[in-house]
């Protein structure tokens, strides 16, 4: 077998790069981790000096405001020092190469990278080239994996529905394009959901997409049938390269998740959304609003998984010092 | 050490009376009593009904001020820190089980500064025992005592409240 590079020796986690191949006890661990931190949300005082003295860069190749926001409060909740690279503004855009930005952050004796790429496998390359005491967090990497965004959608299920193993998933949409179905489909397998179900039109599913353990439906009248869990995706023009859909009017009309086919799902499903929300094409707005939506905590719980996420982390970097 | 000294009701008698003898001395009105989970927690709950403190006991968990977070990691069931008034010019009755190197109470300090500025912290404990590694001891015990290396003791609770005195195998 070979060794997962997101391990270290002890198998604690080092490197949080993707869901897929991590066990259910580790996912279970940063999800208890993190109902720690999440109580922390209504002192008075929501700083802990866990991780001060250490400094983690966010290097951000591409556009994002909740991660990275919330990754930076995770941080300098814990005490760290952060460093935000607007790679639009670096060398990077003079001509640097990933490698040589990687050498000058060490140089710079940072701790951790929290980095997001438009390719997919950039932090997984940062991890294997960097430093051995640095430890790199994918905040998100092409259309592979967006791991600490499917952790944050599993505690919040988990706060809402205790037992995941007792669950139906839908996943709606844009699931192509999509690195945080990716995530969430092997965090969702891997947690022992009973079933994760994607319903897409044809054209916006990847090829061969049962074989990652879902179910396949292309009808969202029919799909939402006993589901308890709905999360709509957002419909990533930017990276549609070709006529996938015929118009985002059509779209909303066959996909776009209505009042009226919310009632189709269990009468206590949840109804979530990672954000950025197109109102009127994934989701109506009254839904986005509505009582059973839980797309701001989402964004709430997205702090404390960070927290948890970046200690564990941070705690098991050290053996190779 | 004799097993008669680990009587934690008896312990918790002579803490008291300690206790409420420091609380006189020092004109200490209206004090906020203050536990550290776990341990510390039940005694001060004891030390609460006796003093018949009315404002409800604060209850604080230390483990994100650790200074040993890098070697041990962190506990994934830290319970929430809870400090229901403003620390602000209040005397604070910090409570533990046991003292031994003083690193504990140094981080509930930490923690209590966090939130405000008390008036004056007093420390008290059922049992010191040697071993302390930095200058902080407490204001009152209820026993005092000396262990052998590799010794150690540990409260258990929360119903009946009892101490255990064990042995510690050797490390490598």
């Amino acid at each position: 077998m070979t060794k997962n590079i997101q391990l270290n020796a002890e198998g604690k986690l080092k490197h949080f790069l993707t869901i897929d191949g991590l066990s259910r006890p580790l996912l279970t661990e940063i999800l208890d981790t993190a109902e720690s931190f999440a109580a922390m949300a209504g002192n008075q005082v929501k700083k802990v000096p866990l991780l001060r003295g250490k400094t983690i860069v966010n290097v951000f190749f591409e556009n994002s405001t909740r991660t990275r926001t919330t990754f930076e409060l995770a941080a300098t909740r814990l005490s760290a020092d952060v460093l935000n690279m607007n790679i639009a503004t670096s060398s990077t855009s003079k001509g640097e190469s990933l490698l040589d930005t990687i050498r000058n952050l060490e140089a710079m004796h940072v701790d951790m990278f929290v980095v997001r790429h438009s390719l997919s496998g950039a932090a997984h390359f940062m991890a294997q080239n960097t430093a051995p005491h640095i430890s790199v967090i994918n905040a998100g990497d092409g259309q592979h994996a967006h791991p600490t965004q499917a952790m944050l959608d599993m505690f919040t299920i988990r706060q809402h529905k205790p037992d995941l193993t007792d669950l139906r998933v839908a996943i709606i949409g844009d699931i192509l394009h999509s690195r945080v179905a990716r995530s969430q489909i092997f965090a969702l397998t891997t947690l022992g959901v009973k079933e994760v179900r994607v319903i897409a039109p044809r054209t916006l599913l990847p090829a061969k997409v049962e074989t990652l353990g879902v179910t396949v439906c292309h009808d969202l009248q029919a799909g939402l049938q006993d589901i308890d869990v709905i999360i709509t995706l957002r419909l990533q023009k930017e990276r549609m390269t070709s006529a996938l859909l015929p118009s985002e009017s059509e779209y909303y009309k066959c996909f776009g998740l209505t009042q009226a086919k919310l009632k189709l799902a269990k009468p206590d499903a949840i109804v979530m959304h990672p954000g950025p929300i197109n109102r009127g094409v994934e989701i109506d707005s009254s839904v986005a609003d509505g009582p059973q939506s839980v797309i701001l905590q989402q964004v709430s719980n997205g702090i404390a998984v960070r927290m948890a996420v970046l200690s564990m982390a941070m705690q098991n970097s050290g053996e190779a010092r | 050490m004799p097993n008669n000294s680990l009587d934690v009701a008896a312990l918790l008698d002579t803490l008291d009376v300690n206790l409420k003898q420091l609380i006189q001395d020092r004109y200490l009105s209206n004090p906020l009593m203050i536990g550290i989970r776990t341990g510390g927690v039940w005694v001060a709950q004891a030390l609460h009904t006796r003093l018949a403190i009315t404002e409800p006991l604060g209850l604080l968990d230390i483990s994100f001020y650790r200074d040993d977070f890098s070697q041990i990691g962190i506990n994934p069931n830290v319970k929430p820190s809870h400090l229901p008034h403003q620390i602000d010019g209040r005397n604070v009755i910090l409570v533990d089980d046991v003292f031994y190197t003083g690193r504990t109470i140094r981080a509930a300090l930490n923690e209590i500064f966090d939130y405000g500025r008390p008036a004056q912290v007093i420390l008290a404990v059922l049992l010191e025992r040697n071993g302390r590694q930095i200058p902080i001891r407490p204001d009152c015990y209820g026993a005092s005592c000396h262990l052998e290396p590799g010794q150690r003791i540990k409260l258990t609770g929360p119903a009946p409240l009892a101490l255990h005195l064990e042995t510690i195998p050797a490390i490598g």
